[in-house]
């Protein structure tokens, strides 16, 4: 909820870009790059929960596991509590692996089908050195309640479970060495919406629980919501949102974001059939080859001449929303004389550019149209 | 009205297996007309998946045992011998499934599949069927058609094969389409796209779909009647405007309860459904909602029909709560104010 994350930055990512080559022929000769993430920088506070949204392939996945360092950056700096990271070798990364972890998308796929549960969440305890056999177990055991399992469960096989029992287990695994940051990689998406409300309401109570902090990826904003202080919004390896989570809902200034909002299904047929539902055309354009300018402007319906031509700055709308785009949606005259380029702005993009258009003459924005981040109740 | 397709009156799928009967479908009825849409939602192991199964012939196996009937345009398809049934799948009744990577084959062009499936069930030389898969591939939105007819499976997109698989389904002018949760491995904004697709092409086909789904919200805005299922049981049957509004069964509310809301405040927690389903080879007895409700009451031991207990016919129910205190209590719940269920 809104009131966690006073404290200071717990991470801190700046220009962070990962690419990876593609080689081809008999030398292995590199052809061509995939941009998964392109320049994107931003701070997750201690006791925050910062949630990451976007469509596959938007380079979301790629920065929270470049974030733990399961990957190594192309370029940029990666601060875990003011100490770079970026660079660190395997072994001087070994300290800091037991403060960072990672829940998975698939229970089916993140858990060894030929280990027993007390191994699968007892390993992290026994690779860091941590208490003797029968302390193991004692701890085991106290977090698989503290997940809603049962202790009795510790000898039993991961095929013996359901999907969300599943992923309490891997929550357990990663809760297990009592990190400070967990990357949440899709956590519920593989689940029934009843089991999806289950688990954001554990992981909400872990939170409190441990003092947690939370990076959230997801690719459904109804979802993120629940969970999040800010919401950050990529698209094709580009931050083109960062905002607070309830102004992301109610005020969305990029094209993307308001796309994003309309496309979730709404579980009422009367408002479902009024409200303009906005349908992205076609599926996200290559990382290999992105876009010019602004990467979402084939696909946006207020593209113009600039927005192919020039790469918008990441503008600080003020109260700490960022957004990145040429006709921002939900301004007002006022913010907008006031916009400036943001430090978070990506180095490419050209920092003078900024927005001049009010939404108000420049495009008609919610009001009547009935958007679902206004409520209706 | 429309012309009715197909009828399925109490039917019940139940396989034997080591372990001992599973009761994956227990007495299910509905009717299906030309033109409509009806979603089937419930939670994984509902019997939803079955019950569609089933309607396409695909759980005819040697440990599975039908009661009931499938009439489709007036004979009963549990009926029918293996070859028979063949002429009824995918010509009559076309079907895509969830996951667009495993239905299809990675190592046949997207475009030979489409034709084995026009050739299995019609007469027509290569060239005829090459240049319907092509048509088929434009109607369903996928862009120059005539050199992605071409493409491996890999090199489409998981919209794409979805889209893909439509096209396959549809390639001998079914007149019902069942999709079985064929937007759960897509992103939201995909999703949007491939809903608005069926809704279109149920129109340009003139045929009916039937839609699985565990989230309520994806049919909202599409399907005209929608059943809930229940631990192999249809536990409640509206048309769609009185699911939503007029909700009747406790499991209903709490599924409607645990959908994050866009269009609603953010509440403090999100509401949801304690426990997991039971299981299927050993239900509890009476209302096999009981262990989870929180308004479970003494009269929940015995089982209730499915029946019509309110002003709307047509729409039905099983919980013996008395209709004004469910109209008082639920609110909360569907909300998703109410803490969790006890």
């Amino acid at each position: 909820m809104s009131t966690n994350g006073s404290g200071a930055p717990l991470i801190e990512v700046k220009h962070v870009k990962k690419y990876f080559p593609i080689r081809k022929g008999l030398l292995q000769r590199e052809v061509a790059r995939v941009h998964a993430v392109d320049d994107v920088s931003f701070a997750v506070r201690e006791g925050e929960t910062l949630g990451l949204v976007g469509e596959s392939g938007c380079g979301k996945s790629t920065l929270g596991r470049t974030i733990v360092r399961l990957l190594e950056p192309t370029d940029g700096q990666i601060l875990f509590e003011g100490q770079p990271i970026e660079k660190l070798g395997a072994r001087r990364l070994r300290p800091l692996r037991r403060q960072m972890q990672m829940v998975f998308q698939d229970p089916y796929a993140s858990l060894n089908p030929r280990k027993r549960v007390g191994q699968i969440i007892g390993d992290p305890l026994k690779i860091h050195g941590l208490g003797d056999k029968r302390e193991r177990k004692a701890q085991v055991e106290a977090l698989l309640e503290t997940v809603g399992l049962s202790p009795e469960h510790y000898n039993r096989f991961p095929h013996e479970f359901s999907g969300g029992q599943r992923q309490r287990i891997g929550i357990a695994r990663a809760l297990a060495l009592r990190p400070k940051l967990v990357v949440a990689d899709e956590p519920v998406s593989a689940l029934d919406v009843s089991i999806q409300s289950q688990m954001l309401n554990l992981l909400e109570d872990l939170q409190n629980e441990f003092k947690l902090t939370y990076i959230f990826i997801a690719h459904d904003l109804g979802v993120v919501r629940h969970v999040s202080d800010r919401i950050a919004v990529m698209y094709l390896g580009k931050l083109v949102e960062l905002s607070p989570a309830e102004e992301l809902y109610q005020r969305p200034i990029m094209p993307y974001t308001e796309a994003l909002l309309s496309a979730v299904p709404v579980p009422d047929p009367d408002l479902a059939a009024k409200r303009e539902r906005i349908v992205l055309e076609g599926d996200v354009p290559s990382p290999i080859n992105p876009p010019s300018g602004c990467r979402f402007h084939p696909r946006c319906r207020y593209a113009t001449q600039v927005c192919s031509e020039v790469e918008p700055p990441l503008a600080d709308y003020g109260n700490g929303h960022l957004a990145a785009c040429h006709h921002p949606l939900n301004v007002d005259a006022a913010t907008l004389a006031a916009v400036h380029a943001a430090p978070e702005s990506p180095a490419e993009a050209d920092e003078s550019a900024l927005p001049h258009d009010s939404s108000g003459e420049s495009h008609p924005v919610s009001g009547e149209t009935g958007h679902p981040g206004q409520s209706l109740d | 009205m429309g012309e009715r397709l197909l009828e399925v009156n109490d039917l019940s799928v139940h396989f034997a297996t080591e372990d001992g009967v599973v009761h994956a479908v227990d007495g299910v009825s509905f009717e299906l007309e030309r033109g409509k849409v009806l979603g089937i939602v419930g939670e994984s192991g509902s019997g939803k998946s079955v019950t569609a199964m089933t309607v396409m012939g695909l759980t005819r196996d040697i440990n599975a045992r039908f009661g009931g009937e499938v009439n489709y345009q007036g004979r009963n398809l549990l009926e029918l011998s293996d070859a028979e049934m063949q002429n009824y799948r995918g010509n009559e009744i076309g079907m895509i499934f969830q996951d667009p990577m495993t239905s299809l084959n990675p190592v046949y062009r997207i475009g030979e599949q489409i034709v084995e499936a026009i050739q299995t069930h019609e007469k027509m030389d290569k060239r005829g069927a090459q240049r319907r898969a092509v048509e088929l591939l434009r109607q369903v939105g996928i862009p120059n058609p005539e050199q992605r007819v071409d493409d491996f499976p890999h090199q489409f997109s998981g919209g794409m094969r979805q889209r893909a698989m439509i096209a396959m389904a549809l390639s001998c002018n079914p007149s019902i389409l069942i999709a079985d949760e064929p937007t759960t491995a897509l992103d939201v904004t995909i999703q949007a796209q491939i809903i608005e697709l069926i809704s279109r092409l149920k129109d340009d086909f003139n045929s009916a779909v039937i839609m699985i789904t565990h989230d309520l919200g994806v049919v909202a805005d599409i399907a005209d009647e929608i059943l809930v299922m229940y631990a192999g049981r249809v536990v409640e049957r509206a048309a769609t405007r009185d699911l939503f509004y007029d909700p009747q069964m406790p499991y209903t509310w709490g599924l409607l309860g645990s959908i994050p809301r866009l269009d609603r405040p953010r509440p403090e927690r999100l509401h949801s459904i304690k426990g997991a389903p039971p299981s299927v080879i050993n239900m509890p007895p009476g209302c096999k909602f009981r262990p989870r409700c929180p308004h479970a009451f003494e009269k929940c031991v015995e089982e209730p029909e499915l029946e019509n207990r309110v002003e709307t016919p047509g729409h039905l129910d099983r919980c013996w709560l008395d209709v004004d205190v469910k109209r008082s209590v639920r609110g909360a719940t569907i909300a998703g104010e109410a803490p969790e269920a006890a």
